[in-house]
């Protein structure tokens, strides 16, 4: 899965869909600013979200942040290894550090970024 | 010289930006009739007069009563090391002293309460103490339906009615749904209980031993609960777990109690200590502070606080709870008395307090008219039956030199004639004689 093909939002979440799934992380730039990731409060499996609602909080050494929904859905997994390795998240955000998959979920129509467009954004703020 | 750093200017265009008229319009919600109307205090008095007037004030206070008092509140011997120690002025004038790099001494104190709250209920983690043990128990019934994400709570009645009222009106504003179950000749409907279990209950809340002096093991009731996914919140009398099978071996999954008994004096009400325990697991999801062991960059042992991020000046109003305080000079006051005990003194004390109980039970049950039920095993306190109200009885025994006990009429209808007698390792085989002797005189 390439980095071209996952979208981006202005609270430095991710989130990239295969077939009717969509999994959520939070960037690489999100997860330096916050340091080292200490803790993830997972959601519980089918739990409903609006997009833009708190879906989690993740805690690192510096700060406890909420991760919103980049879209709607329903929780059908998290990543399992987050709990006793939260540091995944600093070694591979946009990988093996995934937070959790949305399925069924509704992609949102606006405010999102392609790579090269939060690029920018970043650049710009 | 007023302290008051505001000017009327200032006080004006704050009310202004918030929609008010006035101050008192802020206290709209407090009812009329416990609002202050005046303080009607005389002109200033000498510090001699004072000091003489207040004196005399304090005799007023019934504190000759022998006491036979309980419902939750315990007449326990304090000794003077707990006064000494905890008057220590590195400890007694301390403000909120969280520094680490200045306050090793405050946080060890914390941890090592936290130990011993965690040794004596067989659970996992402490936290640094809450206001009380009413208070307590409902942080732990906002805790289970955080852990749970459901409202419901079943309640036994059996809870000390003052924690019941406690938790009824600190969640009298939130989508909070209590069932309570009532208990059924002083002891736990466990049939009831676990009948009324379901995949929408988020905890039952039990109390051992519970409000009227019954001791029961809960193991059963809370492997039903678990069963549904459905959490045990327990609240006990620490020094009855002397001797008593432990919350944490019964699979409580939260623990509170109130911690007066461990070191603190009856003092109307307080200030008395909260305590709260539960399993490692459901750590994150437990309000209050919590102290650390940790070890420093030369390698050195030292204490934080830690897991800060579940507070309030850290998440907001994402919080794990309101709280923003704890009890720390009274948990001290509980540490010192539970080490100076020790783990032997600890059990010595609960075995005392228990078989003065049952020689108690033995003198009052032999007062025609008195009885005694004997369904269930009790440990310090115990309910009897009178031929008559058990107020004016309560009444009549101040007269003659004691507190008789707690008249169950006052939160229980129809139990009138039942009044909780309690009985601690200060009470002597003679003052046991007397009360029994008086407490026939006045039937």
């Amino acid at each position: 899965m390439s980095i071209m093909e996952m979208h981006f939002t202005k609270d430095h979440e991710w989130f990239r869909v295969e077939g009717d799934e969509a999994t959520v992380g939070i960037t690489d730039h999100a997860q330096q600013a916050l340091g080292d990731i200490t803790f993830v409060d997972l959601p519980k499996v089918g739990k409903v979200v609006s997009a833009h609602d708190s879906l989690l909080v993740v805690e690192s050494v510096k700060a406890a942040s909420d991760v919103f929904a980049p879209v709607a859905g329903t929780v059908s997994a998290v990543n399992e290894k987050l709990a006793s390795s939260p540091e995944l998240i600093n070694q591979s955000a946009c990988a093996d550090g995934w937070l959790c998959k949305l399925k069924p979920f509704i992609p949102a129509m606006t405010e999102l970024m392609t790579a090269e467009q939060y690029k920018i954004f970043l650049q710009e703020h | 010289m007023p302290f008051i750093p505001t000017t009327d200017g200032d006080r004006m265009a704050m009310l202004q930006a918030i929609g008010v008229p006035d101050i008192a319009a802020l206290f709209a919600d407090v009812p009329a009739s416990v609002r202050i109307s005046g303080l009607d205090l005389p002109p200033g008095r000498s510090e001699a007069d004072v000091y003489e007037h207040m004196h005399q004030v304090s005799h007023r206070n019934a504190h000759h009563l022998i006491g036979f008092l309980g419902g939750g509140y315990y007449d326990h011997f304090i000794p003077a090391c707990v006064d000494e120690m905890a008057s220590r002025s590195e400890f007694y004038t301390a403000y909120t002293p969280y520094q680490p790099e200045a306050s090793q001494g405050t946080l060890q104190a914390i941890f090592e309460y936290q130990t011993a709250i965690c040794r004596i209920t067989d659970m996992e983690v402490a936290n640094a103490s809450l206001y009380d043990g009413g208070t307590a128990l409902y942080e732990a019934a906002m805790m289970a339906i955080r852990l749970t994400g459901r409202k419901k709570i079943l309640l036994d009645s059996g809870v000390n009615p003052i924690y019941r009222n406690i938790l009824y009106s600190y969640t009298r504003n939130l989508a909070v749904d209590f069932v309570e179950i009532p208990v059924v000749h002083g002891q736990s409907d466990r049939d009831r209980i676990v009948s009324a279990l379901d995949d929408q209950t988020a905890a039952i809340i039990l109390q051992n031993p519970n409000f009227f002096g019954a001791v029961d093991d809960f193991t059963d009731v809370i492997q039903s609960a678990h069963a549904k996914g459905c959490l045990a919140v327990m609240s006990v009398y620490p020094v009855s777990l002397g001797i008593l099978k432990t919350p944490g071996k019964m699979g409580a999954d939260i623990v509170t109690g109130e911690g007066q008994s461990l070191g603190l004096p009856l003092s109307f009400g307080g200030p008395y200590l909260g305590f709260m325990a539960t399993r490692l697991a459901h750590v994150r999801k437990m309000p209050g502070r919590i102290a650390g062991a940790t070890i420093d960059a030369n390698g050195r042992r030292g204490f934080v606080l830690t897991l800060q991020a579940r507070e309030q000046h850290i998440r907001r109003e994402k919080a794990m709870s309101n709280i923003c305080s704890n009890e720390a000079l009274c948990a001290l006051r509980a540490l010192i008395y539970l080490s100076w005990l020790g783990k032997a003194g600890f059990k010595d004390l609960a075995h005392i307090c228990a078989q003065k109980a049952e020689y108690a039970k033995t003198r009052l049950s032999a007062i025609p008219g008195v009885e005694i039920k004997k369904s269930a095993p009790t440990f310090n306190e115990f309910t009897i039956e009178l031929p008559c109200d058990a107020s004016g009885v309560v009444s009549r025994m101040i007269d003659r030199g004691f507190a008789a006990g707690f008249p169950l009429g006052r939160y229980y209808k129809g139990m009138e004639n039942y009044l909780l007698v309690a009985v601690t390792e200060k009470r002597t085989r003679e003052q046991i004689g007397i009360f029994a002797e008086a407490l026939e005189g006045v039937l």
